[in-house]
């Protein structure tokens, strides 16, 4: 069975272009064009992983798709990918400190990230 | 856990154990608190006696009648606003008094809940006002530390900027590694799509000029006679290459000539910017009429189209830098975001105002009133 791997992001070019590589990566994609979208998807859909973009109708939809992910589905891994930190400084560090209580996401991932090395953090995440 | 204390100011004994009996169990979630909020009901039955309690209580939320046996409740709203105090008036009103709420909504009330209220009704109003709360404050102790001065625009700035470019390399790189064949056929749409993110690129750094000639709260400089009518011309003759490709007619209706001290450059933007609005957001085959009016010492400018129409949700989100509504109908247009925010910054200059009338589906009217200045 193909893993399923859930993409959201408002920019459509960025999402066809996700979603031919995670299919090149040999995963089942869906593909949601902004968070309300991405809400009805998950109302009957569990993927497997989920990547998301953070700044789509509200500049923090990223965070709130991942928190109904994981109040829904707990277990699946959650990729928040931005290019928030290249743009502000700002940078998030979700394994420790007092952000992971509120940030659900398992990682953070530059947009611009090489495809071998997404596809490295993908596996990680689904520990294949 | 934290707790936000609630002042009820309402003479009918029923509404403020209704109040406290709805919110007795009631708390708010939400991904950017780290804990989630809770509410204790504090009562007043008069607003002589709800300002005793602001005073001793300093409570972080009030929901406030106006028709008390005392003072009013929009004194008690002023006596809030005077203070300066950080606390969020809501004014509750029955459905007759409707206007009075709205006009406290401009005098500083966040909001307003019809009475009569369901518990439902309530609850939603207060988790959104404490969100909003929960933010406000949340800025504010950011701006006192000094992190967020431009920070905003900044961030969501250099995030528009590079989005396009992203795309475009992203579609670059699929036609360098030849993912879809060895025809050029086959990546027509990906060079579509790149010219177009480039032509959205190329109106974002235009808007990001016209926002570096204005600052927000200046006093215009350059003030020359003008006349109105000419500069909406030379407005319709940049759009009409534009309005032909989406079969949109323009009409100009302006009865007599319309002068006024200003500056042509900044007149101009405002017509660029509603213009190009009505017809982008148009439907095909629609059009879009332009109204100049002058009365007494007052210009009135007025861009109506036939188009998507915007719903009053997003309305109030409009002129804010940035925003732009994003749903089916409008998936597969660009823009920068700034357009409308620009405008509201020039008209803000000249003293004006600008407001919107919309229907969904039958079009959105701008009027844009400035004030003649000496």
């Amino acid at each position: 069975m193909k893993k399923t791997v859930m993409i959201v992001d408002d920019d459509m070019d960025y999402l066809f272009q996700m979603k031919v590589r995670i299919e090149q990566f040999g995963f089942e994609a869906i593909a949601a064009e902004g968070q309300k979208e991405a809400e009805t998807i998950l109302e009957t859909v569990r993927p497997d992983l989920a990547i998301l973009d953070l700044m789509m109708e509200n500049e923090d939809s990223g965070f709130i798709v991942a928190y109904k992910i994981k109040r829904k589905y707990p277990e699946v891994p959650v990729i928040i990918a931005t290019a928030v930190t290249a743009e502000t400084g700002m940078t998030f560090e979700v394994s420790t400190g007092p952000n992971k209580d509120w940030i659900k996401a398992d990682l953070f991932l530059d947009k611009g990230i090489r495809p071998d090395q997404l596809l490295k953090e993908i596996k990680k995440l689904l520990k294949m | 856990m934290a707790e936000y204390k609630i002042l009820v100011v309402d003479d009918e004994p029923g509404i403020r154990m209704g109040t406290r009996r709805i919110l007795q169990n009631f708390r708010v979630d939400y991904p950017f608190m780290d804990e989630h909020i809770e509410f204790t009901v504090l009562e007043a039955a008069s607003g002589e006696e709800g300002i005793e309690l602001i005073d001793s209580e300093m409570p972080d939320i009030i929901l406030l009648d106006n028709k008390l046996p005392g003072i009013q409740g929009v004194e008690v709203l002023e006596y809030v606003k005077k203070k300066l105090l950080d606390i969020v008036v809501v004014m509750i009103t029955s459905y007759a008094s409707l206007e009075l709420a709205v006009k406290a909504t401009r005098d500083g009330a966040y909001d307003f809940i019809p009475k009569p209220f369901t518990p439902q009704e309530l609850r939603s109003s207060l988790e959104n006002i404490t969100k909003q709360l929960f933010l406000k404050r949340m800025t504010q102790k950011m701006n006192k530390e000094g992190k967020l001065i431009r920070f905003q625009f900044l961030s969501v700035l250099s995030h528009e900027l590079k989005a396009p470019i992203n795309a475009i390399e992203g579609y670059l790189k699929m036609m360098q590694d030849k993912q879809a064949g060895e025809s050029i056929d086959a990546y027509h749409e990906m060079i579509d799509r790149s010219l177009e993110r480039i032509a959205g690129m190329r109106s974002l750094i235009m808007d990001l000029l016209d926002l570096t000639k204005i600052e927000s709260g200046k006093p215009v400089q350059n003030l020359k006679p003008i006349d109105i009518a000419s500069v909406a011309k030379l407005s319709i003759d940049t759009m009409r290459p534009y309005a032909i490709q989406k079969d949109v007619d323009i009409y100009l209706n302006c009865k007599e000539k319309v002068a006024f001290n200003a500056d042509a450059n900044e007149i101009e933007i405002i017509f660029n910017n509603l213009i190009s609005n009505a017809v982008k957001y148009n439907k095909t085959g629609g059009r879009v009429d332009i109204f100049i009016a002058s009365e007494n010492d007052r210009i009135t400018i007025q861009v109506t189209d036939t188009g998507i129409g915007i719903t009053e949700e997003d309305q109030s989100k409009l002129f804010q830098d940035f925003v732009r509504i994003k749903n089916h109908k409008t998936r597969n247009i660009t823009g920068s975001g700034l357009g409308l925010s620009i405008l509201k910054k020039i008209v803000d200059m000249y003293q004006g105002e600008i407001s919107v009338h919309s229907i969904p589906e039958k079009g959105s009217t701008f009027t844009v009133t400035l004030p003649v200045l000496n």
